[in-house]
């Protein structure tokens, strides 16, 4: 038993807590409920596996040589899983800040708080790792089968990962602190880990065009042509995976020695930054100029303006419902690049544009409708409801315009037809996903926009194929051909059917 | 809902208690227009509100236990948006909206966002919302939970301020102390029904509890009611 207030006594309290959240997660209580879960999690893992040795044992070609290709496509993908690994761990780090749980109880206990800092840092690398080795151990594993036992030298690999990216992660969130302050790192902080967990695949996408002029090639060919020599220092993290010692030995030492410092940094700070955080919470208000946008304005007027403001003024949520549309930036990039080289990208384009309208025509309408702070003032405000309904639907509407309207002229001048495509299907696109949206509208918080999936799986799937369907109608439609109309009419009859299923279909409101 | 027939004048503060699960919250959003009522009638001042729900929203406010605001709105850009939403003219919204906030206290707060705002910071405010087109009938769900006694003390002065003006005020709650010092008539529900209706001292002989509290007089009715049950 070890002694109250001492590092494995924390450790130990910690370990129970992250026990016992994860089972009642898996199991809520229940032991058949328990076993079932047990049973879905091996069969995950055995599914996992196999894709992961059909990947491995098709498509990378890695035989362990060892050659300038290997390392680069082994070095690209540890990249792209740092990139996923540091988004996640800023999150978790910012979240334990702001988290008020049990931080008052042990704030204001006689105890050591540096040591359960400590400890929870490590917890955050060890829930990285878990997450990480979720994925990555069915790949190493198979790898290991097919290529030999050297290869399991990346389970070593990926720990040292996860602990730089804990320690990257706390040190680029303790800075926002000093730079911008508490108030503003919380926001900032997530967007900045969402921007860096796109922030890799975009890159390549980008690489990908300035070397190939298209996306549509492999994404790791690009890193060949912009790799640097094999003795290379950036390579050394995938001469590490193929079990070299040295570079091994460095990389694992370097994942300590960052964590460690990190902790015997932050440790005892932790407390006073969660402080700060926490006076963020309790009574300092954000002072704000008035605007006078709603004064004198019509019920439709003030309605529209209310959604856009509470979309402007709160930065993490138009982060996450803009998010989607960094995957847009390589598209626009290639129609940039294309209109001065008056290439044909139209064929390309129009899709990606009508799929990213639905998806955020859906995200911004799920906020209007579903995400609505005050559902029993607008309800009992004088305005009939298809009044109410039309306007949200405008502010959506308008929303996904001033996004997609640079886009749409600027293909407009490339490729007139594909820019009329386009619009109309944007158009449609962000009308169905909004039409979803409203039928299958269940009362939640806005926060909780993130989440918003798992409030109706019919309305996701449904928006999903809407989009989809319509990027497809487009592309064919770009072409000329007119099996644009096969999609086109799926998608029309799709959200009949949805509408017969769904809630909506038995209220209206007054 | 069990064959309720309630009327409430002109100018008369109106409380209606009853145990958890009687029916209050229910009644209340019926009359407010959140939930459609199986059969029967509701008139908020001649106004048919199932014929004519928009033109009963319009000379009515509802203000419920858990005040929903907007968090990254101004108390001045809310009461702004609600003018709008009950086309209330702007020169003339600016000013009560002014003019509430100072009485409620929020003034120093006006050009502050919601999101931090307390308990009782975001009653007054979801109040004054409800106050700021003047309204004929509010109808207020346990207005009192949560709030600071100087709080509570605003809220009543402001609701009694608006019964003198000729405004209808229905409420419910569970402090009985507001409702014997507040209300002009009270109404006890118990499983869906009006068991009891009247003044404060008609309820009393009605319970056979002489000079008693409300508090006593009220669980006297509820367990009469529930051993004639």
């Amino acid at each position: 038993m070890s002694a109250p207030g001492s590092i494995p006594w924390f450790a130990s309290h910690e370990a129970r807590l992250a026990w016992r959240d994860w089972s009642w997660l898996m199991t809520r209580g229940g032991r058949r409920r328990g076993h079932a879960a047990a049973f879905g999690f091996l069969a995950f893992i055995l599914f996992l596996h196999g894709l992961a040795y059909v990947f491995l044992s098709r498509s990378t070609g890695l035989t362990g040589s060892g050659d300038a290709r290997e390392l680069v496509v082994i070095a690209g993908m540890l990249a792209l899983a740092f990139s996923a690994m540091l988004s996640q761990a800023m999150e978790s780090v910012t979240r334990a800040f702001y988290a008020r749980g049990d931080l008052e109880l042990i704030l204001t206990s006689p105890a050591t708080t540096a040591r359960l800092f400590a400890v929870r840092i490590c917890a955050i690398s060890a829930t990285i790792l878990s997450m990480s080795l979720l994925f990555a151990a069915p790949f190493i594993n198979m790898q290991a089968w097919l290529g030999g036992a050297r290869w399991l030298c990346a389970y070593a690999v990926v720990v040292a990962l996860s602990m730089l990216a804990v320690a990257v992660a706390i040190l680029i969130v303790g800075a926002l602190f000093g730079l911008i302050g508490a108030r503003r790192t919380r926001s900032i902080s997530q967007i900045v880990a969402a921007v860096i967990g796109a922030a890799f695949a975009i890159g390549l996408q980008f690489a990908a065009i300035v070397s190939f002029g298209t996306m549509a090639v492999p994404r790791f060919a690009v890193l060949e042509t912009l790799a640097p020599g094999g003795d290379s220092l950036i390579l050394w993290p995938a001469r590490a995976v193929f079990g070299e010692p040295a570079a091994l030995a460095f990389f694992i030492g370097l994942g300590v020695v960052a964590l460690a410092a990190v902790i015997g940094a932050f440790a005892p700070r932790f407390g006073r930054l969660a402080l700060a955080a926490g006076g963020v919470s309790h009574g300092v208000t954000k002072k704000s100029r008035t605007e006078t946008r709603f004064r004198g304005a019509s019920p439709a007027q003030a309605l529209r303006r209310k959604e856009w403001s509470l979309l402007v003024r709160d930065p993490w949520l138009m982060s996450q419902t803009l998010m989607q549309l960094l995957y847009l930036l390589p598209a626009a990039f290639l129609l940039w690049r294309s209109f001065f080289s008056e290439g044909g990208v139209a064929t390309f384009l129009s899709p990606i544009l009508i799929m990213a309208a639905g998806q955020l025509g859906g995200g911004l309408a799920w906020l209007a409708v579903s995400g609505e702070d005050a559902p029993e003032l607008i309800a009992t405000a004088p305005v009939p409801g298809n009044n109410v309904l039309r306007a949200k639907t405008e502010a959506v509407l308008v929303g996904v315009a001033i996004v997609f309207a640079p886009l749409v002229m600027m293909l407009a001048a490339v490729a007139p037809f594909a820019a009329l495509v386009s619009l109309v299907g944007l158009t449609v696109a962000a009308g169905s996903a909004t039409a979803i949206q409203y039928w299958f509208r269940a009362q939640a918080k806005r926060s909780h926009f993130r989440r918003r999936q798992t409030s109706s799986r019919v309305a996701t799937f449904a928006e999903a194929l809407s989009s989809n369907g319509w990027a497809g109608a487009g592309a064919l439609a770009v072409t000329g051909t007119w099996l644009a109309v096969v999609p086109g009419v799926m998608v029309v009859a799709m959200p009949a059917g949805v509408w017969w299923i769904s809630p909506a279909r038995c209220s209206t409101p007054n | 809902m069990d064959g309720l027939d309630l009327c409430v004048p002109a100018g008369e503060f109106y409380t209606l208690l009853g145990p958890n699960g009687a029916g209050k919250t229910t009644t209340m959003r019926m009359v407010a227009g959140l939930l459609p009522p199986d059969r029967g009638s509701i008139s908020i001042f001649g106004v048919d509100a199932l014929a004519d729900p928009i033109g009963a929203k319009r000379i009515m406010a509802w203000v419920s236990d858990e005040p929903m605001l907007y968090d990254q709105l101004t108390p001045m850009e809310y009461l702004d948006f609600v003018a709008g939403l009950w086309g209330v003219d702007a020169k003339l919204a600016e000013a009560r909206a002014r003019d509430l906030l100072s009485w409620l206290g929020l003034a120093p707060h006006a050009d502050e966002r919601c999101a931090q705002f307390s308990k009782g910071m975001r009653q007054k405010l979801a109040l004054a919302g409800a106050l700021v087109h003047e309204p004929r009938l509010i109808i207020l769900d346990e207005p009192f939970t949560g709030l600071d006694a100087g709080s509570s003390r605003v809220v009543k002065d402001v609701l009694r301020e608006r019964v003198r003006a000729g405004c209808s005020v229905i409420m419910t709650t569970h402090i009985l102390e507001v409702a014997e010092r507040m209300a002009d008539r009270i109404g006890v529900m118990s499983k869906g029904r009006l068991i009891a209706d009247g003044r404060l001292d008609e309820l009393r002989v009605r319970a056979g509890s002489g000079d008693a509290s409300l508090e006593d007089t009220f669980l006297a009715l509820v367990a009469q009611d529930r051993v004639a049950a």
